[in-house]
């Protein structure tokens, strides 16, 4: 409040006290009113919407509203919807894994061994693919996977045996690593460039090899960081729609391709599209619990 | 981790080898996408000769123009207003404290988290329930929600490294709070408000699910329209499109870490 207090003499002469308060309480309301409404509107009681919805079993598009119950929270452990969830959970968790794995060598890399002024150079160079279509990112891997593409020709020409990836797990988990490496390199890049050096010199000084230092200094220290980058993977995967769909072919529908169906697809169970819908709400927003306790809230 | 403790420094260490590795995963798709956009043969992995066959095919394609039409109004328009949205709820949310602001804050943040597909399938249910009739504007409705979220959150982050005394002493100078903001406040926050402006653009752009729930018949966006041809396989023309999306979204990103370079210069300026 102190910036729109002020000097009464100086400032706004003309203006009756009265007025002043009204304008006062006027401005907050100017400022967030519209923003508030938009998101009151379009994004939280259509959320609700979903919630009722997700209470009424059988909801479809046309039918008369029917009496409340859990049977849609029931359907879903029908062994069927169980499969996508668990595969779902599968491909996030896998993916935040191998995110991780070569995700850290190369932030570690660019915050602490390469010279420091092409440091923002490398970093942004890492992240750049980000800028392009993440379905065209997609579609790049379809050409480099299919039977006859680039994967095949290159295995062939050292003698090796093909590979038939595209459209199985191999493929999601290549193209859903690629699409969020950059993400988990920038956050865990943010969190290993704030690492106090004096506490690796003072390790090696005190005569802890590199292994030693890495494993008891680097790690713990930059465990903010790895839980933020793993929490936001694992949030982003879990929601993923494109990869999957382009490069996983039939045998890997996952959560959002289950919801899609029951809107847009053949199906079409509202109620049981809704019920989904808010357990993947539910599946994000213990992430985010997660994030916002153990995480590196700067490096986000 | 190093499994090389007491050996004396080598130019290359295994760490940035894999680094050089990774690099090379994050860009060979772009390049062999390049690659193959100027490949006469249209199935195979070979090389059949230098072409722009799929350029010309491209530029003659109705379907992907009007589809690239729609999808730069849709963009174009939900990023404008959102610009103005989103700033004003940054600096609303800046200046001023009052009961349920965590709550406000809280809900300001949803669009960033939610998955998408939780957001496009309650914003589809949402205008059946309300009978409004889908077409592109309910798809810059939807886009105009993520887009002030992601402008509002970046302008947000310059306003808390700000100086309040300049603002605090136009007012003293005698402007009024509209003058003060426009001549000390949007200035210095214009690199923040233009980055916010250039990632909505690319999200929008980007975005496939909620256009797709939002759309109706009548509006067809270019990640709609990509999705739908390339899920049937390998398509040529969508190679030379991705070329020259790739070189847009690569000219966007200078321009942001540009604007960024230029803003922080200004700030050691200060």
């Amino acid at each position: 409040m102190t910036l729109t207090s002020p000097n009464p003499n100086l400032a706004e002469p003309a203006i009756p006290g009265w007025q002043r308060t009204l304008r006062k309480l006027l401005q907050p309301v100017i400022l967030l009113g519209p923003s508030g409404l938009w998101l009151l509107l379009l994004l939280v009681f259509p959320t609700l919407l979903i919630l009722e919805l997700s209470l009424i079993p059988g909801a479809r598009l046309g039918n008369p509203p029917g009496p409340y119950g859990i049977g849609n929270y029931i359907e879903i452990f029908k062994p069927v919807y169980l499969q996508v969830i668990w595969r779902s959970l599968y491909f996030a968790l896998g993916t935040t894994l191998f995110c991780l794995l070569l995700g850290f060598p190369v932030a570690y890399w660019i915050a602490l061994k390469a010279p420091s002024r092409w440091r923002n150079l490398l970093l942004v160079g890492f992240i750049l693919p980000l800028w392009t279509s993440s379905l065209l990112r997609a579609y790049a891997w379809i050409t480099i996977l299919r039977p006859s593409g680039l994967l095949n020709s290159l295995l062939g020409f050292f003698g090796l045996p093909g590979q038939e990836w595209l459209n199985r797990t191999p493929a999601v988990f290549i193209g859903m690593t690629y699409s969020y490496l950059p993400y988990m390199v920038l956050i865990l890049y943010a969190s290993l460039e704030k690492l106090d050096r004096r506490l690796l010199e003072a390790a090696s000084d005190l005569g802890a090899t590199q292994q030693q230092s890495f494993w008891r200094v680097t790690v713990p220290q930059t465990m903010p960081g790895i839980a933020a980058g793993g929490l936001l993977v694992l949030i982003a995967t879990l929601g993923d729609f494109a990869v999957p769909e382009l490069l996983g072919g039939a045998s890997s529908m996952t959560v959002s391709r289950l919801i899609y169906n029951q809107f847009l697809g053949a199906t079409r169970n509202w109620g049981l599209g809704s019920s989904i819908s808010m357990i993947l709400i539910l599946g994000v927003s213990i992430s985010i619990a997660l994030l916002l306790k153990y995480g590196d809230r700067d490096a986000i | 981790m190093n499994s090389a403790p007491a050996k004396p420094k080598l130019p290359f260490s295994w760490q940035g080898m894999l680094t050089a590795l990774m690099y090379a995963f994050m860009y060979v798709p772009i390049l062999v996408l390049g690659f193959y956009s100027f490949n006469d043969s249209r199935f195979s992995s070979t090389w059949g000769g230098f072409s722009l066959r799929w350029y010309d095919s491209l530029f003659n394609d109705g379907r992907i123009l009007s589809a690239l039409g729609d999808s730069l109004k849709v963009a174009l328009i939900a990023v404008g207003l959102s610009a103005i949205l989103g700033t004003m709820m940054a600096v609303g949310l800046a200046k001023y404290s009052f009961p349920g602001k965590g709550l406000y804050l809280g809900i300001s943040y949803l669009p960033l988290i939610v998955p998408d597909i939780a957001v496009a399938v309650a914003t589809l249910v949402f205008l059946a329930s309300v009978s409004v009739p889908l077409s592109l504007w309910t798809i810059i409705a939807a886009h105009i929600v993520f887009c002030l979220a992601y402008i509002a959150v970046v302008v947000s982050t310059r306003l808390a490294g700000l100086n309040p005394s300049l603002e605090e002493a136009a007012l003293d100078l005698g402007a009024n709070p509209f003058q003060a903001f426009m001549k000390v406040l949007l200035p210095e926050l214009t690199p923040a408000i233009l980055s916010g402006c250039l990632l909505a653009f690319v999200l929008s752009m980007d975005d496939l699910l909620i256009s797709s729930f939002t759309a109706g018949g009548g509006a067809n966006t270019l990640p709609m329209e990509i999705f739908s041809r390339v899920r049937t396989g390998v398509k040529p023309d969508i190679n030379a499109l991705s070329v020259l999306l790739i070189l847009f979204s690569g000219a966007l990103a200078f321009l942001s870490e540009y604007i960024r370079f230029k803003s922080a210069q200004r700030q050691l300026g200060q």
